[in-house]
């Protein structure tokens, strides 16, 4: 069942022309910073895990209103419920396709973001590492967000106003993997937005 | 409060029709037996599968017919009864169809064959016949008549009539 749904979710936002918007803003963002900040290198390396992290959560709310909003609308959910199908399970596979609709292409685009920013290969490298961890925990969150603003007239901006705060463990830890045990706070930051989000993506989605 | 002191009861193969002005709690009444509204106070009774088709189509635009409802009839466990459903609906030749070049009507059939792929023992339909042409209103009578038959149950919220002979009916407002 959950593969089912998985499927179905990955095949409709790999369908999407909406599935490249959050990659091209990662290395939009990327190539901007050099313009606004300036050519000094050393600067420029410093600042860029924390620009490559802000750039790497907004995008992951760029698609948040095509995440969930679209099956309410159009009675997907309704289906589902009255399939007896849990909204958990239903949430948990929309957090999977999320997280390899926008994080995978954004990993991919990693090295191009970091060649702009003049990052070099180790710490790019454990830059990496941060994402793959800590993006899992972003997705979870615009699902949860998605969820609670699905229905509501411009859902999108206020899902950005529920997921900053909550990302902010994901950000430090995930900004701060140089330090040692961050990796490892990085991971439960990201197990916990994980086991909670497909319960409290559903909770909002049931039918009060 | 939308309705209260509302009780009916249907045998297998039976039939009931929600019937009353518009605004009265049939949509309500459907939702809240396929499980979509929680009820204030009361209960239904049943313990078989559901099959529901509302008002909206839950078809992506841009997907293909067939491709939407087999994901569905995947989920029902239905694939092999998908495509006699399509035939009772006379969808068959409309499955390449992205479903966003489809009239009204017609997808409203397809959320009906969506129905029949369910092989669900409850069916619970809000208005099926709205925008079906007269042959269309025809097919669904048949299917129903058979899914009857076959001692299924339809609960059906209607204005007028829907070609269920002998069925029930149950008055809101």
């Amino acid at each position: 069942m959950l593969w089912a749904l998985f499927r179905r979710d990955l095949l409709l936002i790999a369908r999407s022309p909406a599935i490249w918007l959050p990659v091209m803003f990662f290395v939009l963002v990327a190539a901007l910073f050099p313009f606004a900040v300036g050519p000094d290198a050393r600067l420029l390396a410093r600042i860029a895990p924390g620009i490559i992290w802000v750039a790497a959560l907004l995008a992951s709310l760029l698609p948040v209103e095509t995440l969930l909003a679209p099956d309410v609308e159009d009675g997907s959910i309704d289906q589902l419920i009255a399939r007896g199908i849990a909204l958990e399970l239903v949430c948990a596979a929309r957090i999977a396709a999320h997280w390899l609709g926008f994080a995978v292409p954004l990993l991919a685009a990693l090295p191009v973001a970091g060649v702009l920013l003049g990052l070099d290969a180790a710490t790019g490298l454990r830059l990496g590492l941060a994402l793959l961890l800590g993006t899992p925990a972003l997705a979870s969150l615009a699902v949860v967000a998605a969820a609670l603003t699905a229905g509501l007239k411009g859902g999108g901006a206020l899902a950005g106003l529920i997921v900053l705060p909550l990302a902010l463990p994901v950000l430090i830890f995930g900004v701060g993997s140089d330090v040692a045990g961050a990796f490892r706070l990085l991971g439960a930051a990201s197990l916990v937005a994980l086991a909670v989000g497909p319960f409290a993506a559903a909770a909002a989605l049931k039918p009060e | 409060m939308l309705f209260e002191g509302v009780s009916a009861r249907v045998a297998p193969g039976g039939a009931l029709l929600l019937v009353g002005p518009n605004g009265t709690g049939k949509s309500s009444l459907l939702r809240l037996l396929a499980g979509l509204l929680p009820a204030a106070a009361g209960s239904v009774a049943f313990a078989g599968r559901r099959a529901f088709a509302g008002h909206e189509v839950a078809l992506k635009p841009r997907q293909s017919l067939g491709a939407e409802l087999s994901h569905w009839a995947r989920l029902d466990g239905g694939l092999a009864r998908l495509p006699a459903a399509l035939e009772a609906m006379n969808l068959a030749a409309l499955v390449d169809v992205p479903c966003r070049m489809l009239s009204s009507g017609q997808k409203r059939r397809a959320a009906i064959a969506r129905v029949i792929a369910a092989g669900a023992e409850l069916w619970l339909l809000d208005e099926p016949t709205a925008g079906l042409d007269t042959a269309s209103a025809g097919l669904l009578a048949r299917a129903m008549a058979a899914h009857r038959a076959a001692g299924g149950l339809v609960v059906a919220a209607v204005h007028g009539d829907i070609g269920l002979d002998g069925a029930g009916s149950l008055r809101l407002g």
